[in-house]
């Protein structure tokens, strides 16, 4: 809002310094009217980002307070149940800022809750990134820049989760330590490597200190700086729309409607995480008790995070740990904690090049995709939920044991069987789910919406009246582009000789049919002729319903 | 004093003291395995019989008339005490309403007399733990601090790190022991019922079952962190995070997004 | 969907027809309440003053709580302190939020804009030059006559981190010794005590149905305790003889029915200590591998492998547990070089 006292072309005092020193006005033109897209999803990674400026704020108060050392202490706090403890100095200083510092417990919980909600966060953003395809071109690199924050976020957590020194983390600690001993060759030295010597050693909490308030928070800000650069430079995607394009952003500018509702998100987010610190005890350390190797409590299990992990542990039977020439490979560990989590982030990581290589699209994408119109991703990608949730139930399995009256056993059993089976009917239903949203949307775009309103004609006959969408509805449900599976050109040549990478494209092709043969392709303009040529008064008639136009196709002779 | 130096030299000395020997001996072993002479009031004549008709009405059809057992479906009770009829009576656990992974707690059915008389006869067939005395279980008398580290050592891995209970293997559990009364707490552990493995008073001295029971007493103050969301970890934690933490600023994301009317 | 359908079921004509729907264009806006009602305007803005008003008083809350309601020493007083100060805070920005978020919604101009996407790549006339400018630098480097300082060069950068890794791998490990993994203080006539106390145990103490968590006499006067604890601890218990079945190799590691085994999990190394008495079942509460105490502890559910190892143990002259040796086998986790 300029002030009328001020003559037009003037900059306000300070931005005049600067910009005569830095040439800020630049900047400013560029930028301060820059358009974002509105949709609440596009704030999901808002969610993440605010999260962990509450981190960085509350972290910055209790690491005032924390003394990162594994050197003996005996407590003499206000605490009746840790009178005379041995604890280490991590431990004691924790229980100091928890109950001695005004404020502490707080900063302590609101930390501890953010860090659940952040990686919450990030796990969520990265879903709605996923199933509306926004990691196509040109955004694949921004894609493994979230993937690599979402690890680091892990890390993070788990180094920060691990600080304490109580029991709970402290078996956290050592459950790791088993997992790195089970590394083929390097593993025992690996563990070495950690802990500076045997478990637990005097260097494990000083190590993870530098860990989690230096190495990994600098790079998780520089990657987020890298990642909102490239969401700036490239534009944010929109969801598809009457007036929405590949060529053109529709939204409201930074300045001041997308600052202010990021200004409000992220006070929100900070009050929402204030009325939990306040109210929720989260990872009552006192509760557990100073490390100790011994001890340990019933409910042992890291924060949700990890417990896909910790699920997978407890899931693979004992017998898969072989010797082989008198050296252990203990598969019961390495498949569960390395290779299964391996296979699922590689996979993730590496989706948006498998679904380019199988659509053979390399055009830039901004519009998104509504999950319904790419069915083998949005049923990839439940699958993946699938096997994730059984992981993390299975990781909970000894509380669902306790609250639903059920066998250990039993469940870890239901849950062996499930981890295979669930996968592969959830991709089913997905995928069945996704064509039958599809065939809906050619339905009402070719016969309109159903009014209630029934009509006798002369002839005795009774049609139900439909009422044809507008043009923005109609759009909605025909603007995507048909995908068709790559056709695969002859082995030999036409002179009969035998083509080079024919087999790679013989693979190519396969998997491009797995992703686009089963399709509902959109109503053209031909076939909305073609259905109110027929007249209006037979929408309902059921030779429609077995016309070739409505039911999917499996890819024939002919290909797309 | 000076008497007793001065004849400690007298021939008869070794035999005296041998003797003190074995009276301290029997005591220190009647002390630390108490024993039914222990128990609150004695019981008259009247109470035995009383709780044998209790028995065989209530108790005989597992257990047998004369509480010898029957294989298979019952234990014997000869020498389990009036700490494991009072346990097992007063939470209701006995009498078994059906058999399943274990014995439940539920509402009682006898009053707190009928429940003396039982343990009284029971008690009465062999030698047993018994019903401890008030001071014994005193929690003002235990130091909570000793406890927690007692008590993560020894219940915490079944009972959970405040005592919120806990899953075994096959369907059996470790009871929460929020509501379970200080009497109770010190008779699971001289009696070790069903899956619970035994604590007398070598493995854990009275004293230190006096501070268990403090640790245990400190928990009802509640969490200073407010809401304890169950007590049963990052599970628990996570699944509120997700719940009203995630849902709450989805909801705002929602709210922000919409377009105003 | 398939191609002949469009082509082969219509009437000739339609053909004429675009292949495509054409997009329709932004729709038209649509006023709020507040851009055509003066009242509504005058509404909102006033819920963004009290709001943000709110907000004030919330900080002003938080800053008075912290003085007047120190944590003290009790629960409930450390409870109270966190809570109120917690409310101040959440009111401060909970209720800025709501006003930045409602100004934003229903005062703030919400005509759509619209703003021209580029293509992220470059035009052929720039992505020449940058070519030529390449091609320019590297033939200025003269690398491609002079190999030498090629080889030279990708040598001494591929060797440079080592200065600064090798200093750090070598120290980061202490001594690299692994082979404590196969050795723990026990060793022969050192007697059991009770963990944490220390206090030694008598066979005869230990009576049919107890578990007791013993550590090795004199660990707590180590200087690092733990380290050798987490190796060390043991779980004693005593079963029925007649319910305890012995290998013939370990007959004789038993005492009257009182068996030792290690607590740590041969599966990943939790602290294994939930023991059934009436089972024998010792269960890891970690990942749930159930072992048969009455059977030498073999694995009879969940991911670990191999039995808990068992501490041979007998008792002295006066009755006291003690061990006959250190185990005969790491204690723990699996790990590469194990049975080597």
């Amino acid at each position: 809002m300029s002030t009328n006292a001020r003559d037009a072309g003037a900059l306000a005092p300070p931005l005049d310094y600067l910009d005569q020193r830095t040439g800020l006005a630049k900047v400013l033109k560029e930028f301060s009217r820059k358009i974002f897209p509105d949709h609440w999803s596009f704030l999901l990674g808002e969610i993440a980002l605010f999260s962990f400026i509450v981190l960085l704020l509350t972290g910055t108060f209790i690491s005032l307070f924390f003394v990162p050392s594994m050197d003996e202490v005996t407590y003499s706090g206000p605490l009746a149940t840790m009178q005379g403890v041995e604890m280490s100095k991590a431990f004691d200083s924790t229980l100091h800022l928890s109950f001695e510092v005004t404020g502490g417990l707080l900063m302590r919980q609101m930390h501890h809750w953010a860090a659940l909600i952040f990686i919450g966060a990030i796990v969520v953003h990265m879903f709605r990134i996923f199933f509306t395809g926004a990691f196509r071109k040109p955004r694949e690199i921004n894609w493994i820049i979230g993937f690599t924050l979402l690890i680091l976020g892990l890390a993070e957590g788990f180094s920060g989760y691990s600080l304490p020194d109580d029991v709970l983390s402290g078996n956290g600690l050592r459950i790791t330590d088993g997992v790195v001993k089970s590394i083929p060759i390097i593993g025992s030295y690996l563990s070495y490597f950690i802990f500076g010597g045997e478990f637990p050693g005097q260097h494990i909490i000083p190590r993870l200190f530098t860990v989690h308030i230096l190495l990994v928070p600098a790079l998780i800000l520089g990657l987020i700086g890298l990642h909102l650069f490239l969401v700036v430079l490239q534009k944010h995607t929109q969801f598809p729309g009457a007036g929405r394009t590949n060529k053109n952003v529709v939204g409201y500018p930074i300045f001041p409607v997308y600052a202010a509702k990021q200004a409000g998100m992220f006070f929100i987010i900070f009050g929402v995480l204030a009325l939990m610190g306040a109210t929720m005890t989260i990872n009552p350390v006192w509760n557990y008790g100073p490390y100790d190797p011994s001890p340990i409590s019933a409910g042992a299990q890291p924060d949700w995070y990890m417990l896909f992990l910790e699920g997978a542990l407890r899931l693979t039977p004992g017998f898969l740990e072989v010797v082989i020439g008198g050296y252990t490979l203990s598969l019961n560990i390495l498949i569960p904690a390395v290779v299964v989590p391996g296979l699922l982030f590689t996979s993730m990581a590496l989706y948006p090049f498998i679904e380019s290589w199988a659509s053979g699209d390399k055009r830039e994408h901004h519009v998104l995709d509504r999950p319904r119109n790419a069915p083998v991703r949005t049923a990839l990608g439940y699958s993946l939920l699938s096997v994730f949730l059984v992981l993390v139930l299975a990781g909970t399995n000894d509380i669902i044991a306790t609250h639903f009256s059920l066998s250990i056993e039993a469940i870890t059993w239901t849950f062996r069987v499930l981890i295979f089976v669930l996968p592969v009917v959830t991709f089913t239903v997905a995928k069945r789910v996704a064509l039958g949203l599809q065939r809906k949307d050619r339905e009402m775009v070719l016969h309109g919406h159903e009014t209630g309103k029934i009509v006798r004609f002369d002839t005795g006959e009774y049609i139900e009246v439909h009422q044809p969408l507008d043009e923005e509805e109609r759009w909605l449900r025909v603007q995507h582009e048909p995908r068709r599976p790559i056709p695969l050109l002859p082995a030999q040549n036409e002179r009969g000789v035998r083509r080079p990478g024919y087999r790679r494209d013989a693979i190519r092709s396969r998997v491009s049919r797995f992703f686009y043969a089963d399709r509902v392709e959109p109503v053209t303009p031909a076939e909305l002729a073609a259905a109110q040529a027929h007249g209006g008064h037979d929408e309902i008639s059921a030779s429609q319903h077995d016309a070739p136009e409505l039911t999917a196709t499996r890819e024939g002779s002919s290909a797309g | 004093m000076k008497a007793i130096a001065a004849r400690r030299h007298h021939r008869f000395a070794p035999v005296v003291l041998l003797a003190l020997a074995l009276l301290t001996t029997g005591v220190l072993y009647a002390a630390f395995t108490p024993g039914p002479a222990q128990a609150a009031s004695a019981p008259t004549q009247d109470d035995l019989t009383a709780g044998n008709n209790l028995f065989r009405a209530n108790c005989a059809t597992c257990h047998g008339m004369n509480a010898q057992g029957r294989p298979g479906v019952a234990p014997s009770l000869i020498g389990v005490g009036a700490a494991a009829v009072d346990f097992q009576v007063s939470t209701g656990r006995m009498p078994l309403m059906n058999q399943g992974a274990q014995a439940p707690a539920k509402p009682v059915i006898f009053t707190e007399e009928q429940i003396r008389q039982m343990a009284a006869w029971v008690a009465s067939l062999g030698p047993g733990p018994a019903v401890p005395a008030p001071e014994e279980v005193d929690p003002a008398k235990g130091d909570a601090a000793q406890g927690m580290e007692l008590f993560r050592t020894n219940c915490a891995m079944c009972h959970g790190a405040v005592g919120q209970g806990g899953a075994l293997t096959n369907g059996k559990y470790a009871p929460n022991l929020g509501k379970a009364s200080p009497t109770t707490i010190y008779e699971a552990m001289v009696t070790g019922p069903q899956s619970m493995p035994v604590f007398n008073n070598a493995t854990i001295t009275p004293q230190e079952k006096r501070d268990i029971i403090a640790y245990l007493q400190a928990q009802k103050a509640g969490s200073p962190g407010g809401v304890t969301l169950g007590s049963i970890g990052p599970v628990s934690e996570g699944l509120w995070a997700w719940l009203l933490g995630i849902g709450a600023l989805i909801g705002a994301a929602v709210w922000i997004g919409a377009k105003s009317s | 969907m398939s191609d002949e359908s469009t082509e082969v079921g219509l009437p000739v004509e339609q053909h004429a027809l675009p292949q495509r729907f054409e997009n329709p264009g932004l729709p038209e806006h649509h006023p709020r309440l507040t851009d055509v009602d003066d009242g509504a305007a005058k509404r909102s803005e006033r819920i963004v003053v009290v709001l943000f008003m709110l907000s004030a008083l919330g900080t002003i809350g938080a800053i008075v709580a912290y003085f007047t309601v120190p944590p003290g020493a009790t629960i409930a007083s450390i409870r109270l302190s966190t809570m109120l100060i917690g409310f101040g805070l959440a009111a401060t920005f909970i209720f800025a939020g709501a006003a930045s978020v409602h100004w934003s919604k229903s005062l703030m101009n919400d005509h759509e804009k619209i703003e021209y996407r580029h293509p992220m790549v470059s035009d052929t006339e720039t992505r020449e030059q940058a070519s030529e400018m390449l091609a320019d630098g590297m033939s200025d480097t003269g690398l491609s006559r002079r190999g030498a300082i090629k080889g030279a060069m990708i040598t001494a950068v591929a060797l440079a981190p080592l200065g600064f890794a090798v200093p750090l791998i070598g120290s980061v490990g202490g001594d690299w010794d692994i082979s404590k993994f196969r050795h723990t203080m026990w060793k022969k006539g050192l007697r059991l005590t009770h963990d944490p106390t220390g206090r030694p145990i008598k066979a005869s103490d230990v009576t049919i149905g107890s578990a007791v968590h013993v550590i090795p006499e004199g660990l707590n006067k180590l200087e690092h305790p733990l380290d050798e604890k987490s190796k060390a601890m043991v779980l004693v218990i005593r079963l029925d003889p007649r319910d305890l079945h012995e290998a013939p190799d370990r007959e004789g590691w038993s005492y009257e029915g009182i068996v030792a085994y290690s607590k740590v999990c041969t599966h990943v190394g939790c602290p294994v200590a939930l023991y059934e008495q009436r089972t024998h079942h010792l269960l890891c509460p970690c990942h749930q591998s159930t072992f048969d105490i009455s059977n030498g502890a073999k694995v009879i559910f969940g991911p670990a492998d191999r039995p808990l190892p068992q501490l041979p143990i007998t008792v002295d002259t006066e009755g006291y547990l003690v061990a006959q040796s250190d185990f005969h086998e790491p204690v723990g986790p699996s790990f590469w070089e194990r049975l080597k």
